[in-house]
């Protein structure tokens, strides 16, 4: 076949060029321009190399606060995603039911994260709040202002009651796609309610389920609101995770250098996660 | 092995049947001879389905009961019952290989682990699957998953009958041809009752001894290929078999004379008086075409040309029929169609009239 040339059709993709131009590659950029210069103001500006990035690789504080975020993702991953499968699998797959469940589940998902924080907020205090009243009457100390592992608790859980939904409509769907032949065979092949599980449904829900813990693992890694919210990042620096740290170097220090270099690093490792998963996707379709 | 009995058997869908119509399938009394090869046979939504999920303990029948040689298993669960199934859409176990798909059955089962060997051994050479055995069951072709399926039922050596719904449907035109002689042999070899759903009208007649031809949740007709094409029981099953399928001309009952339009007809028997709407069934086949006097006179329409035959379409007395002429016979001027009366049938309501127990 015979290919026209035509190189006026690049100016079809100028637009999107353009859009994606401003909304990412120019802030980034400047992120970029930062994280190599020394600024005093006055947009004066010296040329500093890998400066920033060795002091942020170097800090301690860099350091603490990758491994409390690393940690709390983890938490968030061991936890949200089997009680959101075990929820899916718990739901109802035909009848009347089946809307009410998924407007209950869905509903956490549609409240603003300074929502969820403000709430959890006045829900875990200890003199007037439900939850925090409550441990302390059942005779727990519960303080998530002054224990720090009442405010992991409780943010934690705060991001479970958030973002399980999530996990569950998607394993749900999952769960929904799976033809009924295949529960029909295993009942003919006598296969237990476990083997049924381990051998037909997880395996079939082994896409949505990637897609889930890679959402999950970004948005928990990313998260700031809510525990800014809810706990300020302390008490002390316990629960200050990456972006918390980061906004505290950005804006509550000034230290534009580091605070850039910072972003860099957290945006390749985000990055790069995200990248390992999808090759990992991608591979498993092949085969 | 054993038969399979259907007393008074009706299945619905729905919580609180009230008529007849809410009924998926309508009453059958039936039975299942061991080691038979059945053909279930009808268009989608006739209760094929319903029926073979019945037999396996997929569902549970509303009403009547079904018997295993004789013992009631109406309430007995799937394992209960030593039945395969094999579905339209080709069911293995992503995560396992060959040789651990067809272990499955019998590992649930807790069967001993050389015997599981020895037989997932046997079962791979019966399905040609030996040199895959250690595969991802995941990358095969549809065929072999099918095979696959084939393999969990034929592994277990207690299995009374093999179930197969629509298996071919998702096979390739050119494999679907190795895979039906494949179970043809299979069912010679080891004798199990072979039960199989179709809406294609050559797979059953070439796979089965016997064909339940299936309409509106009914079984209408059983019998052989033969019975079928030439004594249809119901203008269902002489329109269903058959290609171009049986012409249905209605008329009107004298005596032993029929009348179509104003023309005339000599049968050997007539249809009792309240018969209600009567017809009479003819196959393109049998209808020959002459210039002589006798016979209906037939225009000619459409002629269509399929090989060793020509289908000629036509019109008698204002009803569409269609006529076979072999290769070589031309059409004459002033056609009359002449219908063989051994292979005239008359029917009532759209149901066969015999002649035995009918008033002359």
């Amino acid at each position: 076949m015979n290919k026209t040339w035509n190189n006026r059709a690049w100016f079809m993709v100028l637009p999107v060029l353009l859009l994606v131009a401003f909304n990412a590659v120019i802030p980034l950029m400047t992120v970029v321009n930062y994280s190599v210069q020394e600024t005093f103001g006055n947009n004066l500006f010296f040329f500093e190399g890998v400066k920033w990035f060795q002091e942020v690789l170097r800090s301690d504080r860099f350091h603490a606060s990758l491994m409390r975020q690393l940690l709390f993702t983890f938490l968030i991953l061991a936890i949200e995603i089997p009680l959101g499968v075990a929820i899916a699998l718990a739901m109802p797959r035909s009848g009347f039911w089946v809307p009410v469940c998924l407007v209950l589940m869905a509903l956490p998902l549609l409240i603003p994260w300074n929502v969820v924080g403000a709430m959890w907020n006045i829900f875990a205090l200890p003199d007037i709040g439900l939850l925090g009243y409550g441990l302390n009457a059942l005779g727990f100390d519960y303080n998530f202002t002054r224990g720090p592992l009442a405010a992991w608790f409780t943010v934690v859980l705060m991001d479970v009651w958030h973002w399980t939904s999530l996990v569950v409509l998607l394993a749900y769907a999952g769960l929904r796609s799976i033809p009924d032949a295949y529960y029909q065979a295993a009942r003919i092949d006598g296969a237990s309610p476990w083997a049924v599980f381990w051998y037909i449904q997880l395996p079939k829900m082994k896409r949505v389920l990637t897609i889930a813990v890679l959402l999950r693992f970004m948005d928990s890694f990313m998260i700031y609101t809510e525990p800014f919210v809810l706990t300020g990042g302390g008490p002390g620096n316990t629960t200050t995770f990456l972006s918390i740290d980061l906004v505290k170097a950005a804006l509550g220090e000034f230290n534009l250098g580091i605070a850039a270099a910072m972003s860099i690093i957290y945006f390749l490792m985000t990055l790069l996660v995200c990248w390992v998963f999808y090759t990992a996707m991608m591979r498993g379709e092949d085969q | 092995m054993a038969r399979i009995e259907f007393d008074r058997i009706r299945h619905s869908y729905e919580a609180n049947p009230q008529s007849d119509a809410d009924f998926a399938l309508k009453e059958i009394s039936m039975g299942w001879d061991d080691g038979g090869a059945y053909a279930l046979l009808g268009p989608s939504g006739c209760g094929k389905t319903t029926l073979l999920n019945i037999i396996s303990g997929l569902l549970h029948p509303t009403d009547g009961h079904i018997l295993f040689d004789g013992a009631d298993v109406t309430r007995a669960e799937t394992q209960a019952r030593n039945i395969a199934q094999v579905f339209q859409f080709p069911v293995i176990y992503d995560t396992m290989t060959v040789r651990e798909n067809l272990a499955f059955p019998l590992v649930n089962r807790g069967v001993e682990h050389s015997e599981i060997a020895r037989r997932v051994e046997e079962t791979l050479r019966i399905i040609d699957l030996e040199d895959k055995a250690d595969r991802r069951a995941r990358g095969l072709t549809a065929d072999e998953k099918q095979k696959i399926s084939l393999g969990r039922g034929l592994v277990r050596n207690d299995v009374n009958a093999i179930l197969f719904d629509e298996p071919l449907t998702v096979i390739d035109p050119h494999m679907k041809w190795v895979l039906r002689s494949k179970l043809k042999e299979l069912h010679q070899r080891f004798a199990f009752t072979m039960i199989y759903v179709t809406h294609d009208q050559t797979e059953a007649l070439t796979f089965a001894d016997k064909v339940v031809v299936m309409y509106e949740g009914q079984v209408v007709q059983t019998g052989t290929p033969d019975e079928l094409f030439l004594k249809p029981r119901h203008t269902f099953v002489g329109y269903f078999i058959g290609s171009p399928g049986m012409n249905v001309l209605p008329c009107s009952m004298d005596g032993k004379t029929a009348h179509v339009g104003d023309q005339a007809i000599k049968l050997k028997h007539g249809a009792p008086t309240d018969a209600g709407e009567l017809a009479l069934g003819i196959r393109p086949e049998f209808i020959t075409l002459t210039s002589g006097r006798k016979g209906l006179p037939f225009t000619v329409g459409r002629v269509e040309d399929i090989g060793r035959f020509r289908i000629v379409h036509g019109d008698v007395a204002g009803h569409k029929v269609a006529a076979m002429l072999a290769e070589g016979a031309e059409i004459p001027a002033h056609p009359r169609a002449v219908f063989d009366p051994a292979n005239l049938n008359l029917y009532a309501d759209s149901w066969l009239v015999e002649p035995q127990g009918v008033a002359a």
